[in-house]
């Protein structure tokens, strides 16, 4: 496939905005503002871009849901945040191409008719919350930001707002409360931020790459973008593919491929010839997934399909050499330390699974603990908890007890009775194995 | 890389804090791009962390008489987010990824190396205010697996030998 939102990586001097001139940019953004903010708004609802963040969603439609009648300020939020376990693509595009970035808001921004915008990037990402800036200055330069952008009576500012720390702040909700200056705490839906958003103002959230995705449509057309992947799920994506492969990387490929194409063609196999034995199709919060569903197509609709998620499209690797027990334990480990605390079941179900899977990989696994596990699961998900971070801990550990029941059987048939017995406190409160954090 | 390391005030040097003109200049900088003062309260901390090292009880009352909140709430968000240092940190601090790429592809073998080579564990510093250890969560950047994030810069792709010589070069600098 060409290069669309990569296409100006290994491009000499890419991040320079004569550079992203040289190739067409800041058409897309000359383009929409000849047109009603309305008609931008089809183009993207007929191009069939879905959201890139996580969930999927429509991307035009979500633009729909903003009150055409509100007579106050709206905003537009890029979500930079890039924080879920193997997902490093967003970054990959602000490095090379911010100006992409920076269009992508602008576009949105006008289509729902804010005039203020934020990117709100992860603390972590110092030097690329750098480079926005620096795209945001050149671009007010040369009069794409500020008042009266081009002529056209159009205002618009972009602020760039740096996280601190906390993977919630991901989630919309939470992130919203953050740009307010409060803690991450995701809010009660609904109402929907497209209506209750920011400051109390109708807002939209959109993933960096979703947002990558706009200019092009506008530059070359909803139908060529429609033209890319298949029906319902169009487009280039980017997928992150980390973990036991040959070569990791940001890859760019038609919603549509398949896991086997990504992690055989693209990333050169496993690594050492080993064999594959599970991986996540979407970061840590897609339901894991076993070798022998690789043939799978890496898009929204066929991962649904196959019970599990694309999510980010973070795939992350592993061989036969993973102890799907660590695997899931690590995974624990991430959602206990950033579980936001509001809710019981994500709050105490994380710790507790991490607190069983400790103590099983400490050698004191018992026979009732793969359904114990399961059964705190099946408390935090669908629905029963403020944000979906409640399923993002529950799907992966519950799909691992699932899909790898024996090796937590053979873990409780290689613990001695004693053993098993001999628990100072329930479940756990011996030394963590793996990091100790 | 080059990275830059933090120098930290002594906690006695910032028990009462005033901002001066130039930290006056940068905050009113940022309070124009929100409607509420209250959104100004990440950047500003950023602001302070920048100039002095860390958050301290004394960064957190200016900051909350600046902003018209309560010292309390400012405290409140300050607890909540993971990379505000509420006490001096070391001059540099090395945040290692300990997320599923980076424990799966030699992250665990470079704490273990880590740990040796400096005497420190997770939360500790070096006993001359060099170096601190931190065990992080996914830094976005697995496809570089193992990443350590040291200050504000990352270094990917690393193994005991390569993380060996950058702490050489840091520590010939501090
Ligand atoms: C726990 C959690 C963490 C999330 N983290 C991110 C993130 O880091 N980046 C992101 O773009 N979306 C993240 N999302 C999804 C956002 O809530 C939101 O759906 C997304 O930014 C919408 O953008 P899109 O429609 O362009 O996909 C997260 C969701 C949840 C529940
Ligand atoms: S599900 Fe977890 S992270 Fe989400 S609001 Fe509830 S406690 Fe917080
Ligand atoms: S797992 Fe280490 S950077 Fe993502």
């Amino acid at each position: 496939m060409e290069a669309v939102l990569l296409r100006a990586r290994g491009v000499a001097d890419s991040r320079a905005i004569t550079t992203y001139l040289a190739a067409g940019g800041y058409e897309g953004w000359r383009k929409a503002l000849s047109m009603t903010p309305d008609a931008v708004t089809q183009a993207v609802t007929d191009s069939e871009l879905r959201g890139r963040g996580g969930a999927g969603f429509p991307t035009g439609r979500k633009w729909s849901f903003v009150p055409k009648d509100h007579p106050g300020p709206r905003y537009l939020i890029c979500n930079a945040d890039e924080s879920e376990p193997g997902t490093f693509k967003d970054r990959e595009i602000i490095e090379h191409d911010p100006h992409q970035v920076v269009e992508g808001v602008a576009i949105a921004s006008y289509a729902i008719k804010a005039t203020t915008a934020y990117i709100y990037i992860r603390g972590e990402f110092v030097r690329w919350a750098n480079i926005l800036e620096e795209a945001i200055t050149e671009a007010r330069a040369r009069g794409f930001l500020g008042r009266n952008v081009l002529g056209s009576g159009v205002d618009l500012d972009i602020w760039v707002h740096r996280g601190a720390g906390a993977y919630i702040c991901g989630e919309e909700t939470a992130l919203i409360e953050s740009l307010e200056g409060k803690r991450g705490f995701p809010r009660l839906k609904p109402p929907f931020p497209a209506v209750v958003g920011v400051f109390g103002k109708p807002t939209v959230v959109n993933n960096v790459e979703t947002l990558a995705c706009v200019p092009h449509i506008m530059n070359r057309g909803a139908a060529w973008f429609a033209s890319i992947g298949r029906p319902r799920n169009t487009g280039p994506k980017l997928f992150s593919v980390s973990g036991h492969v040959n070569r990791p990387g940001v890859y760019e490929l038609p919603l549509g491929v398949t896991f086997r194409e990504i992690i055989y063609e693209h990333c050169g196999g496993i690594r050492g010839g080993r064999k594959l034995k599970a991986f996540f199709p979407g970061g840590t919060s897609a339901p894991i997934m076993t070798g022998d569903e690789v043939d799978v197509q890496a898009d929204f609709d066929a991962c649904a399909q196959a019970g599990t998620m694309l999510g980010s499209g973070g795939i992350i690797v592993l061989d036969e050499t993973a102890d799907m027990l660590d695997v899931a334990d690590n995974v624990a480990h991430f959602y206990a330390h950033e579980s936001c605390g509001q809710c019981t079941p994500c709050r105490e179900g994380s710790d507790w699974c991490m607190d069983i899977l400790d103590r099983m990989l400490a050698g004191h696994a018992r026979p009732g603990d793969p359904d114990t596990l399961l059964r705190i699961c099946r408390f935090s998900s669908d629905g029963m908890t403020i944000c979906p971070l409640g399923d993002a801990y529950a799907l992966p550990i519950s799909s691992i007890v699932n899909k790898f029941r024996p090796e937590f059987e053979a873990r409780i048939a290689a613990t001695t009775p004693l053993a098993q017995k001999k628990l100072p406190v329930l479940p756990w409160a011996g030394p963590r194995p793996g990091f100790g954090v | 890389m080059s990275t830059r390391p933090v120098v930290a005030a002594r906690p006695e040097e910032i028990t009462t804090v005033t901002f001066d003109s130039t930290m006056e200049e940068r905050i009113a900088d940022v309070l124009r791009r929100y409607p509420t003062k209250r959104a100004a309260l990440l950047p500003v901390l950023w602001l302070c962390q920048e100039r002095y090292g860390w958050i301290s009880p004394g960064v957190m009352q200016a900051v909350a008489e600046r902003l018209g909140e309560s010292p309390a709430f400012v405290e409140g968000a300050v607890s909540f987010y993971t990379m505000y240092y509420t006490e001096p940190p070391a001059r540099y601090v090395l945040q290692v990824c300990t997320t599923l790429s980076c424990a799966m592809c030699g992250g665990r073998e470079l704490v273990e190396h880590l740990k040796g080579r400096l005497g420190i564990g997770f939360g500790e510093k070096t006993p001359d205010g060099s170096f601190q250890l931190v065990g992080v969560q996914c830094l976005g950047a697995c496809g570089g697996a193992p990443v350590v994030q040291i200050n504000d810069d990352y270094y990917e792709n690393l193994d005991a030998g390569r993380l060996d010589k950058v702490l050489d070069e840091l520590k010939g600098r501090s």
